[in-house]
Formats: C-alpha cells, sequence, structure tokens
C-alpha cells in the first residue's frame, strides 16, 4: 500500500497547480467567455438593452415612451408564447415547425365549440388546450417511441393541421362583434389593462407569467434538469437515470398546451377567429428566429428560457423601431437575419469553453 | 456461498452479430470480480445485461437469489445496481451535482419541495462535495462548474463517486481506468478498494492486466461471447490469462 500512498499525496500537489494556470490562461476575453457561458442569456438581453436604447437615441419619446414600449410586448405576446414552447422542444435537442399551425387550429377549435356546438367558451377554451396537448402528445411519442426526427414529425404535423383547420372551419372566419357579443371570454386575453400611457394586455401577462413559471420550472425543479440532460446526450441521461421517454412526451405536452395558449392569446390580441391567420405559416419561424436570437442552442441542452423572450423582445424592438423611423420594413428583415447569424455564431464561440 | 448476482444462459443478439451466446455469470458477496475478454467478446453487452441497459434475448439473472427482469437501468439503480458505463453516461453541460444527483434529485423539505417540487441544490451541492472530498477528489474546485470543463480523470472520478455513493448491492465498473494517466488509475484502483471494503461487491471490466491482477478476487474470461472459465490471479499468471482470452490456450476447467 506504501507506493498508493505516495501517488496519493503526488496527485494533489499536481492538481492543484494545474487548476491554478487553468484560471490564469484565460484573462479577460476568456472571463466573458466563461460568464456567458454561466449565463447564456446575458448576450440577448444586452442586444436588447442596446437596440432600445439606440432606437430611444434616434427617435426620442416618440418611441421611448410607455405607449410605444408596452406596444411592443402586445405586438410579441403571440411569437412569445409560440417562442416558450419552442424553446423547450429545443432544449431536447429537437424543433417545432407545427407550433403556429396548432396555434391557429386550438383558435378554430374554441370558435367552433362556442358557436357551432353552443359550449359556454370557457369549455371551449379548456377543450382547445386538450387539443393542443393531445396534437404535442402525438407528436412526442413519434419522437420519443417511433424515434423518428423532430424535423420530420413536426414538418408533417404542420402541413396536417394546417390541412385540418381549414376543412373544419371550411374556411370561415368568425367575427370579432359576433365573438364580443356571444363568447366574450375567448376575446378574455385582449383585456386591457392601462395605467399611465402603458398598456398591458392580460395576453402580455400571461406571456410574461409563463416565461417565469417555466424558467423555475427549468432551473430549479428535477423535471427541468432532465431536459437538459435529454437535450445533451439522450443516451447518456437513460443510463444515469433519466426516463427519457417520459421527459420527451411531456416536453412536447407542455409545447403543444402552450401553442393552445397561444391560439387564446391570438383571439385576444385580433378579437376575431380566422383559419388563414398568417401565424399558421410563419408562426414557427418567428418562433424559431426567436429562439436562436435569444441564444439557445439548436443542439440542445444549452441556453435558458428568458432568451427566448428577449430574442422575441429584439424582433419587437427592430420591427416598430424600423417602422417609426419610416425605413423599408425589409431592413428588418435583413437585421433579423444577420442577428439570427450572430447568435449562432456567438453560441459556436460560447461552447469553446468546454474544450 | 449464494451469488449475490447470478445470469445463466444470457443471449444477446443484434441483427445477425451475437453478443451473448448462453453466457453465466456469477459474482460472491464482497468480492472484486474482474471481467477480461478480447475486443468483441461480449463484456460490455454482458454488463448491459445484467444492469438494464439492454434486454437479453435469452436468459435470467438473479439479484440475491431472486430472479430480476430489468427494463431499464433506472429499475437497476433502485435496487441498488449502480454501473459507470464506458461512455461514462453524464450530461457535459450539466454541473457536478446536477450529474450525481441525476435521476434521484433532492427537494427541499416542506412546501417548496411537495408543492413547488423545488430542488434543494445546497444540499446536493454539499453531498456531492463531500462525496468528492472522501474519494480524495479534492481538487475539483468548483461543484457547480459544468462536466465538460473537467478533466477526463476528473471525469471518471465523478462517476465513480457517484455509483461508490449511491450503488448499496453492486458496483460495475467498465473499462474506469481506460482513458487515465498513471496517477488517475491509481486513485480511481483505491476507490475500488475503498468500496469493496465497505462490503460492496465490484465487477470490474478492464483491459489492464496489472490492474486486474492487483485487485480482483477472481477473474471471469470472457470469450466469444461466454464465459471461458474464472481464474484465481493467485493461482495463475498475467499470459495465463492473455492465452485463454485470445484463444492460445485452453483453460484446465477445475479452476
Amino acid at each position: 500500500m506504501s507506493p498508493s500512498d505516495n501517488y496519493e499525496s503526488a496527485a494533489t500537489t499536481g492538481d492543484t497547480k494545474v487548476a491554478e494556470f487553468e484560471d490564469m490562461r484565460q484573462g479577460f476575453v476568456g472571463r466573458i467567455q466563461h460568464t456567458l457561458h454561466q449565463t447564456p442569456s446575458l448576450v440577448p438581453l444586452i442586444v436588447l438593452v442596446f437596440s432600445i436604447a439606440l432606437f430611444g437615441i434616434l427617435l426620442g419619446s416618440r418611441f421611448f415612451s410607455p405607449f410605444a414600449l408596452t406596444l411592443i410586448l402586445q405586438q410579441v405576446q403571440i411569437v412569445g408564447v409560440l417562442a416558450a414552447a419552442q424553446t423547450l422542444i429545443i432544449l431536447t435537442a429537437g424543433i417545432d415547425l407545427s407550433v403556429g399551425a396548432i396555434a391557429v387550429l386550438c383558435t378554430v377549435v374554441m370558435g367552433k365549440a362556442s358557436f357551432t356546438y353552443g359550449i359556454p367558451p370557457a369549455i371551449s377554451v379548456a377543450i382547445g388546450l386538450v387539443v393542443g396537448t393531445t396534437l404535442g402528445a402525438i407528436s412526442g411519442w413519434l419522437v420519443s417511441r417511433m424515434k423518428l426526427p423532430p424535423f420530420i414529425v413536426t414538418l408533417g404535423m404542420w402541413q396536417i393541421v394546417l390541412a385540418a383547420t381549414y376543412l373544419y372551419s371550411q374556411n370561415e372566419t368568425i367575427r370579432s362583434q359576433d365573438i364580443e357579443a356571444e363568447a366574450s371570454f375567448l376575446q378574455f386575453l385582449g383585456f386591457k389593462i392601462q395605467f399611465g400611457g402603458a398598456t398591458f394586455t392580460l395576453g402580455v401577462i400571461v406571456m410574461i407569467l409563463l416565461f417565469v413559471v417555466l424558467a423555475y420550472a427549468l432551473r430549479s425543479t428535477a423535471w427541468g434538469r432532465h431536459v437538459y440532460a435529454v437535450g445533451d446526450d439522450p443516451e447518456a441521461a437513460e443510463l444515469s437515470g433519466v426516463d427519457v421517454h417520459k421527459t420527451y412526451m411531456s416536453v412536447y405536452m407542455a409545447a403543444g398546451f402552450i401553442c393552445a395558449l397561444a391560439g387564446w392569446v391570438m383571439i385576444g390580441r385580433f378579437g376575431s377567429i380566422s383559419p388563414s391567420a398568417t401565424t399558421g405559416v410563419i408562426g414557427n419561424i418567428q418562433a424559431i428566429t426567436a429562439v436562436v436570437i435569444g441564444g439557445i442552442s439548436l443542439f440542445g441542452g444549452r441556453g435558458s428560457i428568458a432568451g427566448a423572450l428577449f430574442g422575441a423582445l429584439i424582433v419587437g424592438v427592430f420591427e416598430l423601431g424600423l417602422r417609426m423611423a419610416g425605413a423599408d420594413p425589409q431592413w428588418t428583415f435583413m437585421l433579423i437575419g444577420l442577428l439570427i447569424i450572430g447568435a449562432v455564431a456567438v453560441d459556436q464561440w460560447i461552447r469553446k469553453v468546454s474544450a | 456461498m449464494e451469488p449475490i448476482l447470478k445470469a445463466r444462459g444470457l443471449v444477446k443478439r443484434y441483427g445477425k452479430v451475437t453478443a451473448l451466446n448462453h453466457a453465466d455469470f456469477d459474482l460472491y458477496p464482497g468480492e472484486i470480480l474482474a471481467v477480461i475478454g478480447d475486443n468483441g467478446a461480449g463484456k460490455s453487452s454482458m454488463i448491459k445485461a445484467v444492469s438494464g441497459a439492454t434486454i437479453p434475448d435469452e436468459g435470467t439473472v438473479w439479484l440475491d437469489g431472486k430472479e430480476v427482469n430489468f427494463r431499464s437501468p433506472i429499475e437497476a439503480r433502485d435496487v441498488g445496481i449502480e454501473t459507470v458505463y464506458q461512455q461514462l453516461a453524464m450530461s457535459p453541460a450539466l454541473s457536478i451535482a446536477d450529474n450525481m444527483f441525476m435521476g434521484r434529485e433532492l427537494r427541499k423539505p416542506g412546501l417548496m419541495g411537495t408543492l413547488f417540487r423545488q430542488l434543494d441544490k445546497a444540499a446536493m451541492e454539499k453531498f456531492a462535495r463531500d462525496k468528492l472530498n472522501e474519494l480524495g477528489l479534492a481538487t475539483i474546485q468548483n461543484i457547480n462548474q459544468a462536466v465538460e470543463s473537467l478533466s477526463g480523470g476528473q471525469r471518471q472520478g465523478v462517476a465513480v463517486a457517484r455509483a461508490a455513493a449511491f450503488g448499496s448491492k453492486v458496483v460495475i465498473l467498465d473499462e474506469p481506468t481506460a482513458a487515465l494517466g498513471v496517477k488517475e488509475s491509481r486513485k480511481v484502483l483505491e476507490l475500488i478498494q475503498d468500496v469493496r471494503s465497505r462490503g460492496i461487491p465490484i465487477i470490474l471490466i478492464s483491459h489492464n492486466m496489472p490492474h486486474v491482477f492487483e485487485i480482483a478476487d477472481r477473474i471471469h474470461v470472457h470469450r466469444l461471447g461466454s464465459r471461458l472459465c474464472v481464474i484465481d490471479p493467485k493461482e495463475h499468471s498475467m499470459s495465463d490469462a492473455v492465452a485463454y482470452m485470445t484463444g492460445a490456450a485452453e483453460p484446465d476447467r477445475a479452476a
């Protein structure tokens, strides 16, 4: 046993030195990289603050007012909620192309239930939420049990749900006035709360609450740790004792539920129910954009959900700011494109800290 | 003496490849059993079959004399079989404490834990730090650092510490020293003896003959998907063992 004792003492001194050396090598850039590695949502937060400041300086009080800033919140509420769903899926190294389509289908389901079947609006909303959750469960089962790639599953689901929306609604829009008169609860999340010049809708508050709840669940519960572990390496997670199937199912069902919630937010925002709402077609890309700008890694297991909210807000700030400045809307898309590439480049750089 | 973990007639096929061909296996209480064999002999497949990571096509496994049918590693873990896999089975982006408690997280006492299911991070960090210190891995500075920022040896140390901390019946180590330097290997061997001194039997899969002959009580030689023989390291030489596992010599079955 004496040689092993020698080894032990040799190992302690040797290793401490190495650790000190690593710390010194990091330097200033290294420390920034390390901080970003610990809190990846810092990048989009900085970009958000800078862009608000930039437009504030350029446009003055027209932009930098409670009214305009809360208007941004109202404009991003749908994409924000969809981005929350998208974040959960992307954290498990998946991608969900069906988020917008599910939201639109759920608006139609809620409307149909109230108007065609005469169900009380509160129950109609519940039915819509159940439909969204069920669709999420189907995608989750296909991904987890059939081992189909999430991209393929949700690409198919997107088309199926879009077509189902049109067929089921016969492409009929339910007008805002009718909803207000007969089933105003469907528009509940459009209710406005004002103080000063600021206007908050219940939808905005729901969005913020949703992010708070999910941030807590992802950070401070076992479920959240499992979502990250599964996104990092599902096989390793399984071997170290995570029920991977249960985690996938819970994530896809939660995402489906949140998409349905986005549908309810949509009715509040637009007033009417339209099966041809653009969210069904571009909602997925908008949500992915917000998530990517928010610094959440498309490879899964990395990033914080607050980033997705910041990402959605950044897009909202650029849209409103550039519109107020009278710029061609194409500039918005060009800047968003640059932001996406920049965000992924930063993500790759941050990852290098692990090498 | 009755084996604590026993398997008979294990068969596992992957398509046309037969990884396990009616393999038998015995682990007795309190011993270190080394499993050696050439590449592709089916050592890992056998270990996975008794630890729940794969489900054998045929055969039976007994733990403490009772038949068990693990359908997942979680089930094996729940009855006290801890495994350190060759690929380590850790989530690189999560912290050491998160990884040690993966799948068995501690929740805060009271309402925060039961209703809001909040994790007791402080307790988990303390436990993880204590365990690492206990096992002489004090060089890890920050228990909250991501596993990916650790060196290979440190990762291995964390994996072994996790198994040692939670394994109550059997600890299985698949090539624990393969990626390690001399000092770190020594540390892991000490860890293994430490675990045995607490009365927990260990299965050690290794290619490293000096290590195997140093610490094993018995050596299970695996060849072509089944158990060729079990030898006593005090009565056989390393070259005997290598000859058996490569097929250069036939063992006399008596051992």
